[in-house]
């Protein structure tokens, strides 16, 4: 019943509003100004074209005032810094030059409306302007160019040699990490031995990989640099934390990486935007299907010592997996010394001596 | 140089010759035959070989695709809007895809994957460049059709095949396709990842296909028609910048389609026959796929070397439209109108060698990036170039505010605004957060998504009297204007703010992450303002199918413009011009010449006649 109710009411405003434009046709025929002449709409198109920048500008300022503190992740990370300046600075560039070509694109308008017995200016092109206004965006973008080419080589030039080295894998639809164990080297997977157990594939007959761990969520060392070594298994992903300026597709049979070094633990972060509950968290952050807007991994950056202390307590994937190491067994005589000692003892040599 | 312009019957392309001096001449060739021999319906609207009614098939057919492709957005805006709400009153239009009450995830995802695919190429492409270019060339020429009417024809009628297999690819049981409008592989490689990747991405490569060679078909006759067929003394010199802009589009759309069709013909054998161009190391669903040395990222490359340019496909239309009639209605020449040309044949150019700044951190070797990132940069001048010209239009101009010249004036603010923002998505180091984030959304909504439907409009407004012999009504064009314009910033500025956020795009809520939680509420308005702004078109849909029957009847230069389209006949019959072709003299752009009578002096006016206003070199030519 209200559904017809609604659809009567639309259809009766739409009759008004029908009758409405006929009878303003009528009338401006009547009135004579429906043979176009340059009249008062010209007067009140041109006043609005500067009412539009006006109220158009101080809504926007204003609007961008009051947004401000919400639209900047706090940072985290050295190369952020950075980046967050680059990407201010290069904003007041092109608001500058936006505020002047917008002011001039509806002053001009306003301005230069029609005047019955004025005629426009012929001023088909005046070379030295012309030279001027190619040069000057010519010089600003050879400066930004290099600017972001310096920033960009230093962020994707390789990791320092002592930088704690994850893996993170994409899947549908969450992701899974690894850590390398003591030895520091991630072991050899393979996607034909991935299973329901096997998440990562591992190829146990590698000895590298024995004391790899796997882990439900990212930890790090806050001061350290992080190497993420990042692939998916099924669909694109991409690694996004937002926090840390990281971003890095996960492209399945072509592993990608992306490294930086966190600048504060969670705990720092908290009480500086004043959130107890605040966590670092990665999103994926390319198309990957129904569960993509959900698939997310919490992000802890501890404190050296405590990072340490988390790395210590962690199992191996094949001890916590005996079944799946058995798979391996007969080729691999020199296990047990690996599984007798776990991990338990795996701490971050390289961590511990550059800090 | 007055000699060199032949006085006697100069036959251009082998048609529309006539003998001197005999304007209405009694024996008409064979092309004004058609005008007397009776078309039934069928060949006079359907299976026209008329580039007008051609022209008119691709805006009609546009317009449809654009009311589609508005109501998707509005759709997927709701969700985003209000994550947390019931869509229960959808489910009458939606079936299946309302699951208890909430929209299928999947389903937003194909929602979002259709408005691209559909904006992008059925309006933006076919329906801008190919109503456009049909209509403009031959008539701003000087010639009598397009140099292959049979290929026009053909041209529109794969267009319209494309569009009833990707129309029906809406409809079917596992839904269109979702794999995003630049269908990444392995997502849309394999139905297993998402049901969109099934039936629906086979008719989505289907249409795209036939929506290729509909392209081409047109981009060829495009190009030869403007090579072959300018009517006496129209030099490239001598060309409007619309014909300039729909020239290089052409030859951009033949030089990048193929390779979509590339991408597309090896992604349909990934797909279909086993192969692994593009699939490697692959477990889902509980298998371990056979494909290995395929890389997902070598498809992206082959989409965005079509992806980019595709962009200004898009975008140059517009711009030669803009400046057409910035300059009619500044009553001024276009400012640095070799510049303007200079700039579209420097876009043209790096438009070709960008492409990988799409793909900054697809894991692509950094140095490319840099080197990418050095080439998408520099496009930004002559973009800038461009944008100084038409405001130097402007200046001291005599501004006379139709409703075809507000859109014009829209289009260079929204230009300006979503160009800008191109600057900082070009620079690596910076694209590294921004990368996937609604900055990107807002950026290419206004630069090539809003500005190029400006210039539509723009052309629509401008050359409606020229298509229908009437005029749109101007009233409900200032209405339509200034909704959609205040619309179009009330959506997309607010969007630049969550996206510096870092909200990702194409989620279907971000209410799981507490680093998304803020900004519901801008969410929330953004909605309202995009459904605001497509309710506001149907004005514009109303007035123009009003307007074919009931609009002012309009004169034979409305505009008091310069070009050779409005020397025809108010609605010009098979062939354009009844008597001889006019020939051309001169620029098109002689507005408000000093010593002229009136503020412009057509193209075809002679030299001899204008002594008053002839400037020094110009005494040559009389």
């Amino acid at each position: 019943m209200t559904v017809l109710g609604i659809l009567l009411v639309l259809v009766l405003l739409l009759v008004v509003f029908g009758l409405l434009f006929r009878l303003q046709i009528l009338t401006s025929i009547f009135s004579g100004s429906f043979v176009r002449e340059i009249g008062m709409s010209n007067r009140v198109n041109g006043i609005l074209m500067l009412a539009f920048l006006l109220l158009g500008g101080a809504a926007f300022a204003w609007s961008f005032i009051e947004n401000y503190s919400k639209m900047n992740p706090p940072i985290a990370s050295v190369h952020g810094h950075a980046t967050e300046r680059m990407f201010w600075t290069t904003m007041i560039i092109i608001g500058i030059v936006f505020v002047i070509t917008q002011v001039a694109l509806f002053v001009y308008s306003y301005k230069y409306q029609h005047q019955d017995g004025r005629r426009a200016f012929f001023f088909p092109h005046n070379n030295k302007i012309e030279v001027i206004w190619t040069v000057i965006p010519a010089i600003v973008m050879a400066g930004l160019v290099f600017a972001g080419w310096k920033e960009w080589s230093r962020i994707t030039g390789p990791a320092p040699k002592d930088a704690v080295v994850l893996e993170v894998m994409g899947k549908q639809f969450n992701w899974l990490v690894r850590y390398p164990g003591r030895d520091q080297t991630l072991g050899v997977v393979n996607y034909r031995l991935i299973d329901a157990t096997n998440e990562f594939g591992f190829d146990l007959s590698d000895q590298k990989g024995l004391d790899d761990f796997v882990a439900g969520e990212i930890h790090v060392p806050k001061g350290h640099p992080v190497l993420l070594k990042i692939r998916s298994r099924d669909v694109l992903h991409a690694v996004y934390m937002p926090h840390f300026r990281v971003q890095m597709y996960a492209v399945p049979g072509m592993p990608t990486k992306f490294w930086f070094t966190p600048t504060k633990t969670t705990d720092e972060m908290r009480a500086q935007i004043g959130n107890p509950n605040f966590n670092y968290e990665l999103a994926c952050n390319q198309i990957c299907g129904r569960g993509h807007f959900a698939m997310k991994l919490a992000i802890i950056v501890d404190e050296p010592d405590d990072y340490q202390a988390w790395y210590a307590k962690q199992q191996s994937f094949s001890s916590q997996n005996p079944d799946v190491l058995a798979t391996f067994k007969q080729k691999a005589a020199p296990l047990g010394s690996a599984e007798t000692t776990p991990a338990a003892a795996a701490v971050v040599p390289a961590a511990k001596a550059s800090l | 140089m007055a000699a060199n312009l032949p006085t006697h019957s100069n036959v251009q392309g082998g048609i529309g010759a006539t003998e001197p001096g005999l304007e209405h001449d009694e024996h008409l060739h064979h092309d004004e035959h058609h005008e007397h021999h009776e078309q039934n319906f069928l060949e006079k609207y359907v299976f026209s070989t008329d580039h007008k009614v051609i022209a008119k098939q691709f805006l009609i057919t546009g317009i449809f695709w654009a009311i589609l492709g508005g109501t998707l957005s509005s759709l997927f805006r709701l969700q985003l809007g209000w994550p947390e709400a019931t869509f229960e009153w959808l489910s009458p239009f939606l079936g299946k895809w309302i699951e208890a009450g909430k929209l299928n995830p999947e389903f937003y995802l194909a929602l979002v994957t259709m408005h691209g695919t559909i904006m992008v190429f059925f309006v933006l492409t076919a329906g801008l460049s190919g109503t456009f270019s049909n209509f403009l060339i031959p008539l701003q020429i000087g010639a009598r059709d397009m140099a292959s009417g049979f290929m026009n024809m053909l041209s529109y009628w794969f267009f319209f095949l494309s569009s009833v297999i990707m129309f029906v690819s809406l409809f079917i049981e596992t839904g269109p396709a979702a794999a995003g409008w630049t269908i990444y592989p392995p997502l849309s490689a394999l139905p297993q990842a998402i049901p969109g990747s099934g039936m629906g991405q086979t008719l989505w490569l289907v249409s795209m296909a036939l929506f290729i060679v509909s392209q081409l078909l047109g981009g060829v006759n495009y190009i030869t028609t403007v090579i072959n067929l300018r009517t006496r003394g129209m030099s490239m010199s001598k060309l409007p910048l619309t014909i300039w802009s729909f020239f290089l589009t052409a030859i951009l759309g033949l030089l990048s389609f193929p390779v979509l069709f590339s991408a597309a013909l090896l992604l349909i054998f990934d797909r279909s026959f086993g192969t692994s161009f593009f699939l490697s190391d692959i477990y889902i669903a509980g298998q371990a796929l056979h494909n290995v040395g395929g890389s997902p990222v070598l498809f992206q490359h082959l989409f965005w070397f079509l992806g980019h340019p595709e962009v200004y496909i898009v975008i140059m239309p517009a711009m030669g439209m803009v400046s057409e009639i910035l300059a009619t209605n500044a009553r001024k020449p276009i400012f640095g109108y070799r510049a303007m040309i200079g700039s579209l044949l420097g876009i043209s150019l790096l438009s070709f060698i960008v492409w990988a700044h799409h793909m900054f951190v697809t894991g692509m070797n950094p140095f490319l990036g840099s080197v990418f990132m050095f080439l998408t940069l520099i496009i930004a001048v002559p973009s800038a170039v461009k944008t100084f010209n038409w405001l130097a239009t402007l200046w001291r101009g005599n501004i006379r505010f139709t409703t075809a010249m507000l859109f014009s004036i829209g289009f260079v603010s929204l230009f300006i605004s979503g160009g800008l923002t191109g600057i900082i998505l070009g620079n690596a180091a910076l694209d590294i957060q921004m990368h996937n984030t609604y900055f990107v959304v807002a950026h290419f909504h206004l630069v090539m998504g809003s500005s190029a439907f400006f210039g539509l409009w723009a052309g629509v407004y401008h050359w409606f009297p020229k298509m229908f012999g009437r005029h749109m009504d101007e009233k409900l064009g200032y209405v339509h204007f200034w909704l959609t314009f205040i619309g179009v910033y009330l959506v997309f500025l607010p969007m630049h703010y969550v996206g510096i956020a870092g909200f990702p795009r194409r989620y279907y809520a971000w209410t799981g992450f507490d680093m998304f939680s803020q900004f519901a509420d801008l969410n929330k308005f953004i909605s309202l303002a995009a459904i605001l702004a497509f309710f506001a078109q149907f004005i514009f849909i109303f007035n123009f199918f009003y307007s074919i029957f009931r609009g002012r009847k309009s004169s034979q230069n409305p505009w008091n413009s310069t070009t050779l389209e409005w020397t025809a006949p108010i609605e010009p019959g098979h062939g354009n011009w009844p008597g001889e072709i006019p020939a051309v003299y001169r620029w098109p752009y002689d507005y408000s010449k000093p010593g002229a009578v009136e503020d412009f002096i057509p193209q075809n006016v002679p030299f001899s006649k204008t002594q008053s206003s002839n400037l020094p070199y110009e005494r040559d030519m009389e």
